[in-house]
């Protein structure tokens, strides 16, 4: 298909077959990894901005590493995304960046909206790598090519996200993308975590992981924040770790080849005990590794393939050697 | 002084019920006579020769609108708005009439602060503006603010505006105290805790975009507090800017059950839904927040039945620069002045089927009953102040910030098209609108920043 997105700000309004386009080129891209020279030429000339409002180490790394694999030059920018900072707003701050001659802006930031915000502002591409509580399209795209890895048919596949749902974009993401493979979407939690009301974007609720533990296919076991529990959320860690932490216990009674993922970090003895995220069913390092490809294939379709993509020399196609 | 005639206008009178074809007749700042057209109109006035005469053919001639919820930012937000730009807007939008809400800096919370915002009121030249007290010292839900010195001043009605008084027991001696002077208090409902940080309706937008929602029941849980409140200190209870269905239901049953209270809806909430925010623009972030279809649709039937007494713009001008900003962090508040009448009359009388004079009166001689102004101001008879509003609802116009009197372009009805055009205004019987066009200040010394 044609790729014609100028933008990747979310899984929402993508259809399948962009999913789908977006996962296959992630494929292509995978083998480069494998190269001596991990490198191809597909942005060649071209500038990423890696615009993050919030702490990130691990989204922010895997752009760079996807931006420098596709040739492009990679700078990174770290802001302060707090109202109360009396600085350059949101907007003089990207569009600072922008006249530097940026072709694609990778933006963090707490507010739900502030991706689709600088879509709105700037002429470059956007690309989305998390913004508040709303979408964290590429994160998504990797659990999801995860999964595709071990299990090729997604469709009725059976996936708990559990934890914290409500405040979470991964999980939104991963609604979105998984319902459009065909996938039945299970969001687990505590009721102060995962509101009844999920089941308004057609997800299965349950507030009780052993009672569905046995029907999943894949779990994708959200972080949990601290933070949530000093805000009264949730009673304590410890609570929340029994009723829904994978352990060692519980994996003895889900689906032979059930298959765990986190988004990471991973709080050891909460989310997940040692013996699971270390476990064979773990594929936690490969989404890290599978991140690189999908960022790659987002990059390049956005800045090279995109309506943008035309104004340039012609490309070559995704891993071929220079 | 020469007699100014409205000849061959609609003439309608919420308060009497008056609604045929006429002449107006102002003599001396206020209304000499109505003379109907099958009454033969204002023959002998019009033979007068230094008589003005106003052709008005085609178009509603109605008592000036009194907006019983507007913020005009001054003293101390002047870059939003300042009084002399929001009596401009004001009149622009036919409205005669506007109740300035105390949330300024300092807030306007004793007699110096309240007579500051009649002087400058006057000062501009343009509508009557008619400040409104805090029920408590700095809105801080403390203490009670001085309301003898308020009421002396000319405050029409106390508010501690965007802040709902968190303390029952406040909320029960403001009630209590605001009844030695016969003002109502208008009470902002909402529970902070239950609302959490939202910026929007609680619902399905919000869910999708991961965005903090404020709750219906947060509003309604304040406003059956404050309703139990009212019903035993036998107090005038104003709910503002209702926009939950649970909310209206209460009201009603408030009333029904002989509660002294009353209730006020904006356009905007009975016109839009949470839907508006799906692109995370601020120009459609207000508190409380656009609700959802069924919330809209009760606010309809709760201004049908007239559950719902008043129709205010809570006119929240904010600078462009504020607004733009991400969806969480912009501040809250539209513009309105300028689009209450057409939004009103465009949703209500053009969508709904309301009939026009039913929807005039909850912009005239109600909110003139709820202030105290109904002697001298709310509707055209004879001896009343001639506050007049010609209104022209047969052509389209396609809403424009970049047009607007006021300071604030922060409108959620830019681009939409409505009826009911301004065309003339007339605030004590002179004209401060002429043609659709705001006329120059007939002072000199106009405090304009």
């Amino acid at each position: 298909m044609k790729w014609d997105r100028k933008h990747l700000l979310g899984l929402e309004d993508l259809s399948r077959e962009e999913i789908i386009e977006l996962l296959d080129t992630a494929e292509g891209f995978r083998e480069v990894s494998t190269r001596s020279v991990k490198k191809v030429p597909a942005l060649r000339g071209r500038v990423v901005v890696n615009l993050f409002f919030e702490p990130s180490t691990r989204t922010r790394t895997s752009f760079e590493l996807a931006g420098a694999r596709l040739s492009a030059d990679v700078l990174n920018f770290s802001g302060s995304s707090s109202s109360t900072s009396k600085g350059e707003t949101l907007n003089d701050t990207a569009l600072n960046i922008e006249a530097m001659g940026v072709d694609i802006v990778v933006v963090r930031h707490s507010c739900s909206g502030a991706a689709y915000q600088l879509s709105q502002v700037l002429e470059c591409s956007v690309i989305n790598a998390g913004d508040g509580a709303h979408e964290h399209p590429t994160q998504a795209l990797l659990d999801i090519f995860t999964i595709r890895q071990r299990k090729p048919e997604l469709e009725g596949l059976k996936v708990a996200i559990v934890g914290d749902v409500s405040h979470s974009r991964v999980a939104r993401s991963n609604i979105w993308g998984l319902q459009k493979l065909g996938a039945e979407v299970y969001a687990v939690g505590p009721s102060t975590l995962v509101p009844n009301g999920l089941s308004r974007l057609g997800v299965k609720v349950s507030h009780n992981l052993d009672e569905v533990l046995e029907e999943i296919d894949v779990f994708n076991m959200l972080r949990i924040q601290k933070e949530r529990q000093e805000r009264g959320l949730f009673p304590t860690i410890r609570e929340y770790a029994k009723l829904y932490g994978l352990n060692g216990e519980r994996m003895k009674r889900v689906k032979e080849d059930a298959l765990v993922l986190h988004p990471g970090p991973i709080n050891r003895g909460v989310e997940l005990t040692p013996e699971v995220a270390d476990g064979s069913r773990s594929v936690i390092l490969d989404q890290v590794s599978n991140g690189l490809a999908v960022r790659m294939a987002a990059l390049y379709l956005v800045g090279a393939c995109g309506p943008q993509g035309g104004q340039v020399e012609p490309q070559r196609a995704p891993g071929e050697e220079s | 002084m020469p007699k100014i005639i409205l000849q061959g206008g609609r003439l309608i009178d919420p308060e009497t019920g008056l609604d045929e074809a006429g002449d107006l007749v102002i003599e001396d700042g206020r209304v000499l006579a109505l003379a109907t057209a099958a009454e033969g109109g204002a023959a002998e006035f019009l033979a007068e020769e230094d008589a003005e005469i106003v052709d008005v053919t085609g178009l509603l001639v109605t008592p000036g609108l009194i907006d019983m919820h507007a913020h005009l930012r001054e003293p101390g937000d002047e870059e939003e708005e300042t009084i002399w730009s929001g009596s401009r807007a004001a009149v622009a939008g036919g409205i005669t009439t506007v109740a300035a809400f105390p949330n300024t800096e300092p807030a306007v919370d004793n007699e110096a602060s309240a007579e500051f915002v009649v002087l400058q009121g006057r000062r501009a030249g343009y509508a009557n503006i008619f400040p409104v007290g805090t029920v408590t010292l700095r809105r801080e839900g403390e203490e009670l603010s001085e309301m003898a010195g308020l009421t002396k001043a000319g405050a029409v009605a106390f508010s501690d505006a965007d802040r709902c008084l968190r303390s029952a027991e406040m909320m029960r001696r403001g009630l209590l105290y605001a009844k030695m002077f016969d003002r109502p208090v208008v009470a902002f409902c909402e529970d902070s805790d239950l609302r959490c940080g939202g910026v929007m309706h609680y619902g399905k937008v919000a869910l999708r975009h991961g965005l903090p929602g404020i709750p219906a029941v947060s509003e309604s849980i304040i406003v059956a507090r404050d309703i139990g409140i009212a019903d035993i200190t036998r107090g005038h209870l104003h709910i503002g800017q209702l926009s939950a269905a649970g909310s209206v239901a209460l009201v009603r049953q408030g009333k029904e059950s002989g509660v002294k209270v009353t209730a006020e809806v904006t356009p905007h909430h009975f016109t839009l839904t949470e839907e508006c925010c799906e692109y995370f623009d601020p120009n459609y972030k207000v508190l409380p927040p656009l609700r959802s279809q069924a919330d809209v649709d009760a606010l309809l039937e709760g201004l049908r039945d007239g559950t719902i007494d008043v129709i205010v713009s809570a006119h929240a001008p904010h600078t462009a620069e504020e607004k733009a900003v991400e969806f969480v962090y912009a501040p809250f508040g539209v513009v309105g002045l300028e689009t209450l009448f057409c939004a009103s009359y465009t949703t209500l009388v053009g969508k709904h089927g309301f009939d026009v004079g039913e929807v005039l009166a909850k912009m005239t001689i109600n909110p003139a009953r709820l202030l105290g102004l109904a002697d001298d101001r709310g509707g055209l008879s004879a001896g009343k102040i001639a506050d007049v509003a010609v209104f022209d609802v047969e052509t389209d116009r396609v809403i424009d910030p970049e047009t607007f009197e006021s300071k604030g372009r922060n409108t959620c009805f830019g681009g939409l098209t409505m009826r009911g055009n301004t065309v003339h205004t007339f605030v004590g019987g002179r004209q401060v609108v002429s043609e659709g066009r705001v006329l120059g200040a007939r002072r000199e010394s106009v405090a304009e920043y």
